[in-house]
């Protein structure tokens, strides 16, 4: 089983024709083909203003309600660059989308807080943005993720990073761990999706049975889902935050990685997340054998 | 990216929110002038730079020199402000090396009736900005907030609608405010927090926040720093910018679209993604050494990306050894040894370097990197990579 991509899953690329919209649109089309041959889960994009032509052999839409309509997608995967993606992901909310997974980088955090807004009344569950994706191996991924790297099982990972979770995915499939779906939460303050609503997924999800946390500084989402992970977590969670090293008020990479005043250090998360049990690796390369370690528990 | 006190203040004043009166001055010369123009009998000489407690700072060249004077004269202006400029200020914020005064703000004196702290920031929790205020004006606020947490008072407002007159009423009421001053704060507070959402600020800091002696609300003083993110959208800021603030390593390398930060250590990295760089660095320290910076290459790391990356880890004259740690998912690791070798060759490496690839491609660029004949030290994982790059520091 799986959380937010399955087998009904159906994929228009917001801002397809762009390098990156295309190249990933190809990729992941690609990865779907090879899980479910015969399939077409990546069934066309968006560029306002090119409705109407083709790209690679994906329709082009001038709107997301009009690709809706004529493709039956229910997932927007966003590429639109940082001026104009909050919008993206506005229409894609308003046009009715159960799933939006914005991989851009560099949205302003007021638009941010814009988006929040608009997608309060909104049925559409927004992943992103800043993250890498979200993918269920061995069925579709929506995102940049290498495909190869995530063997199908039953860990749920939930992660602020993108190459940390391959890493994490590797260091899982080294250890006979497969997972049911990984999702990149993303780098950003704010964003769509947070470690509890993930958690309650997994927590309901049949095919999951462990679930690895991967943070980082900034913020206390983690000392959050450590509370969270207290009163509804029944599965084993190991999981690692990442800059125990970082220098307080630097931001390190991700807009926001950034230890300010009194909170978001890495210390901090380590010890709520131990103190409701979670296994957490010291060292980044330790987080297969944690998750191991929370398995035989 | 943050902003000097005199243009916040500038920006502030255009913004209607009231500062005092103040002229920028260059030269000691200048500040015998602004004292001059500013006619009052008093006035305050302020060293700019990107960062607070300059009242209690003193300078490396004149130990007896604070950042910030009241003067009573133009010929007092002149004389401080001759043992300010070109010297190093060192406050409890810019760390033992300090920073550089460039400039002076002259400043008319103010009399002062009260002293309160204003602050805005985006609470993530809250999911939106909010108005922070404390009757405890001129300190540091994370004091305050680690001994009298009752004490700040916290207010979330509509980044749309901004903050309603009843807010700025019941922060002000909560603080104790005459009827006049409320009144004063009614315009000031929401004229503040409009600033803040309409510049894509990330802190707006005003402290202290004075009371005058009419019970009218003015910022003595103004630390803003903006959503870089948003910079695209407001070229007026960027052309605020004070280069000689930054690390120029930081600025080279965010103009060559690479993240880094200078540490203090003496292993250099360079890894591709945020989450992965910070984590490499805690993997070193975890393992004896000290991590020289963090550094992402980011996703599309070209050759010329790769090479201004080693130059500028090679910069740092305390790095002794390298380790680059790159886990290629759509980035392939044979293109990533490509510009990796190519780069060896241009900048001329002459410390150990270990290179720990996963992914994509992996066994065509280990072979790669075998045959180029170069001395550099392959690691399996993580733990490996780690051990390795320490060891090499022995060598």
């Amino acid at each position: 089983m799986s959380i937010l991509v399955s087998k009904s899953t159906r994929v228009i690329t917001q801002g397809i024709t762009g390098t990156s919209g295309l190249f990933h649109s190809q990729q992941c089309r690609a990865y779907a083909a090879e899980c479910q041959p015969g399939v077409d889960v990546f069934v066309g994009g968006v560029t306002p203003g090119k409705g109407g032509t083709t790209v690679d052999g994906f329709a082009v839409y001038n709107s997301v309600i009009e690709a809706r309509e004529k493709t039956g997608a229910n997932t927007s995967m966003i590429f639109v660059p940082p001026p104009f993606c909050a919008d993206a992901i506005l229409e894609a909310a308003d046009a009715g989308m159960d799933l939006i997974v914005a991989i851009t980088e560099g949205i302003p955090v007021m638009d941010m807080l814009r988006v929040r807004r608009g997608l309060e009344k909104s049925k559409s569950r927004l992943v992103g943005p800043n993250c890498p994706g979200v993918i269920t191996p061995g069925v579709a991924k929506i995102g940049i993720m290498p495909g190869y790297i995530h063997k199908p099982g039953s860990i749920g990972i939930i992660s602020k990073s993108g190459t940390l979770t391959y890493e994490a995915a590797w260091q899982l499939g080294r250890v006979g761990l497969g997972q049911s779906t990984a999702i990149g939460i993303g780098g950003d303050p704010i964003n769509g999706t947070d470690y509890i609503d993930l958690l309650e997924m997994f927590q309901n999800d049949k095919g999951t049975e462990g679930i690895l946390m991967i943070g980082e500084i900034g913020g206390n989402a983690e000392q959050l889902a450590a509370a969270y992970i207290k009163s509804h977590v029944r599965k084993p969670v190991a999981g690692f935050i990442a800059g125990q090293t970082a220098p307080p008020g630097k931001r390190m990479g991700h807009a926001g990685a950034i230890i300010s005043g009194s909170g978001g250090s890495a210390a901090e998360k380590i010890e709520a997340l131990r103190a409701v049990g979670v296994i957490v690796s010291d060292s980044p390369g330790g987080m297969g054998d944690a998750m191991l370690q929370a398995m035989k528990k | 990216m943050k902003i000097h006190e005199y243009q916040a203040k500038q920006l502030f004043k255009a913004a209607g929110v009231a500062v005092p009166q103040g002229i920028v001055a260059k030269t000691p010369d200048e500040a015998a002038k602004a004292f001059e123009t500013l006619g009052g009998a008093i006035a305050v000489v302020k060293s700019q730079i990107h960062a607070g407690g300059r009242g209690k700072g003193t300078f490396k060249e004149a130990p007896q020199q604070r950042g910030v004077v009241l003067v009573k004269s133009a010929a007092e202006a002149a004389e401080n402000a001759k043992r300010m400029l070109g010297n190093t200020l060192v406050t409890i914020q810019t760390g033992e090396e300090g920073k550089q005064v460039n400039t002076l703000f002259v400043e008319q004196g103010v009399k002062i009736a009260r002293e309160l702290y204003l602050g805005v920031v985006v609470d993530r929790e809250v999911g939106g900005p909010v108005l922070i205020m404390s009757s405890e004006g001129g300190m540091e606020i994370e004091e305050v907030a680690k001994h009298s947490p009752e004490k700040i008072l916290a207010e979330p407002f509509d980044a749309i609608a901004g903050l309603y007159p009843y807010q700025a009423r019941k922060m002000a009421y909560a603080l104790g405010l005459d009827a006049t001053a409320v009144r004063s704060a009614e315009k000031f507070l929401p004229q503040v927090c409009r600033f803040f959402v309409s510049y894509d600020c990330s802190m707006v800091e005003i402290n202290p926040l004075i009371i005058t002696e009419d019970s009218q609300l003015m910022a003595l003083d103004g630390k803003v720093a903006f959503d870089d993110n948003a910079l695209f959208r407001h070229k007026d800021v960027l052309a605020l910018r004070d280069l000689s603030e930054e690390d120029p390593s930081e600025v080279k390398a965010a103009d060559t679209g690479l993240s880094y930060v200078k540490l203090n250590g003496n292993i250099g990295c360079l890894v591709n993604g945020a989450g992965l760089a910070m984590s490499t660095m805690d993997l070193i320290k975890l393992h004896g050494g000290e991590p020289a910076n963090f550094l992402d290459v980011g996703g599309g790391a070209n050759e010329n990306q790769v090479t201004e990356a080693f130059r500028i880890i090679l910069a740092d004259k305390n790095v002794k050894a390298v380790l680059v740690n790159i886990f290629g998912g759509i980035m392939k690791c044979d293109v990533i040894v490509a510009a990796l070798l190519s780069a060896y060759e241009k900048v001329g490496f002459n410390v150990p370097l270990v290179v720990r690839l996963e992914g994509t491609n992996v066994d065509k660029a280990r072979e790669m990197l075998k045959a180029s004949g170069r001395d550099i030290i392959n690691a399996s994982d993580l733990t490996d990579a780690a051990q390795k790059v320490v060891k090499s520091l022995g060598a």
